[in-house]
């Protein structure tokens, strides 16, 4: 478990008015979170890309986090709306594909909610470490 | 424009069958306001094509590339050399892009991944709806600019039908009754009298009852004068 945990790849999108800052305060409180889990920041999660995420997916990532603001506080007032009609198109295509839909998963919290981040990460941790890696991967070492 | 959605995956991957080289060709006008086939959608059709393919262990080669239309040869022609080095083109244009990479390129095996569907426009973000059945001799100067031709569920010329409820139509109360749309418009205007002219049975041979129709503009054509 320990060796496969240590291999995982998690990429967590993070909104930088909200999860980013919470993953920060995180850090500052010391808290302890998968560090399998990749932070890249986007300016909101208005932002996130179907096409990058699915390109994320097939680079060799076992999982995709979307952290946004809480409903109905977005910087940009709907770009946390939106995010999540994505993440549940993208868990349409990676259904399509072959892989599980579990593999992307959207959360929300505020910038003051390190603690939430923190959860998030150890579900989603969890989550990909019972479905495993991304199949993809072992097809991508095959080709060397 | 020109409305499509895509197919899915599982037809797609049925379509392109054992091909192992594949070009996932979009087309940058109409489809590519509709969020159908354009460049971002090729991008997303060829990652789904690869990583299916490597799942189902048969890993294709799959590219995609995106020109400004394909419905014309010279803009094709800027992808003559991808359509030449594969052995299937996925064409995410409409039903016309995919004949004119037929018709240009003989060689080359070409399948649709769009079902074209219909001409409209969007009405909101992500919702689109037909406007015209190019049926060939327009009357929107007769209906107040409504078209029961592409909106009305029969195409009726002198409506609306009993079926008109409460603005609806009896086939799906989600669609509005074009024919109440023209008489609470052409009301709007001062214009009900126009109403008052029964409108003679429709010539459709100028739609597709003709058969495949054509235009000649011989002030536009090239070549020797005879």
């Amino acid at each position: 478990m320990t060796a496969m945990t240590n291999s995982l790849q998690i990429i967590a999108y993070c909104c930088e008015h909200c999860a980013y800052a919470a993953a920060d305060l995180a850090g500052g409180l010391r808290m302890q979170y998968p560090p399998e889990v990749k932070i890249v920041m986007l300016p909101c999660t208005g932002k996130m890309d179907v096409l990058l995420a699915l390109q994320a997916f097939e680079d060799g990532a076992d999982g995709v986090m979307v952290a946004g603001c809480l409903p109905g506080d977005c910087h940009y007032l709907e770009g946390n709306d939106n995010a999540k009609r994505r993440t549940d198109y993208l868990q349409t295509l990676l259904n399509e594909i072959g892989l599980e839909p579990e593999r992307v998963k959207m959360f929300n919290l505020s910038s003051a909610m390190a603690g939430k981040f923190v959860e998030a990460a150890k579900e989603m941790t969890e989550k990909i470490v019972k479905l495993g890696l991304n199949p993809l991967r072992e097809r991508i070492k095959d080709e060397g | 424009m020109i409305v499509a959605e895509q197919k899915s995956l599982e037809e797609i991957k049925e379509l392109v069958g054992d091909a192992n080289k594949v070009l996932v060709l979009g087309c940058g006008t109409c489809v590519t306001v509709c969020f159908a086939g354009g460049s971002r959608e090729a991008a997303i059709v060829a990652a789904e094509l690869r990583m299916a393919s490597k799942l189902d262990a048969s890993p294709k080669d799959v590219t995609d590339a995106t020109v400004q239309r394909q419905c014309e040869w010279e803009y094709l022609d800027q992808a003559a050399e991808q359509v030449g080095n594969v052995d299937v083109v996925l064409s995410l244009g409409c039903g016309v892009g995919v004949q004119a990479i037929v018709e240009r390129f003989p060689n080359a095996w070409v399948v649709p991944g769009l079902n074209t569907t219909f001409m409209g426009m969007p009405i909101e973000q992500g919702v689109w709806a037909e406007r015209c059945a190019a049926c060939g001799d327009c009357i929107l100067g007769l209906t107040g600019g409504i078209c029961p031709i592409a909106r009305c569920s029969k195409s009726l010329l002198n409506g609306p039908c009993g079926g008109s409820i409460d603005g609806h139509c009896e086939i799906n109360p989600e669609i509005a009754c074009a024919w109440q749309l023209i008489y609470d418009r052409l009301k709007s205007k001062g214009k009900l009298e126009v109403l008052m002219d029964i409108q003679p049975p429709k010539n459709w041979r100028t739609s597709r009852d003709g058969g495949p129709r054509k235009i000649v503009r011989e002030d536009l054509r090239l070549g020797k004068e005879e």
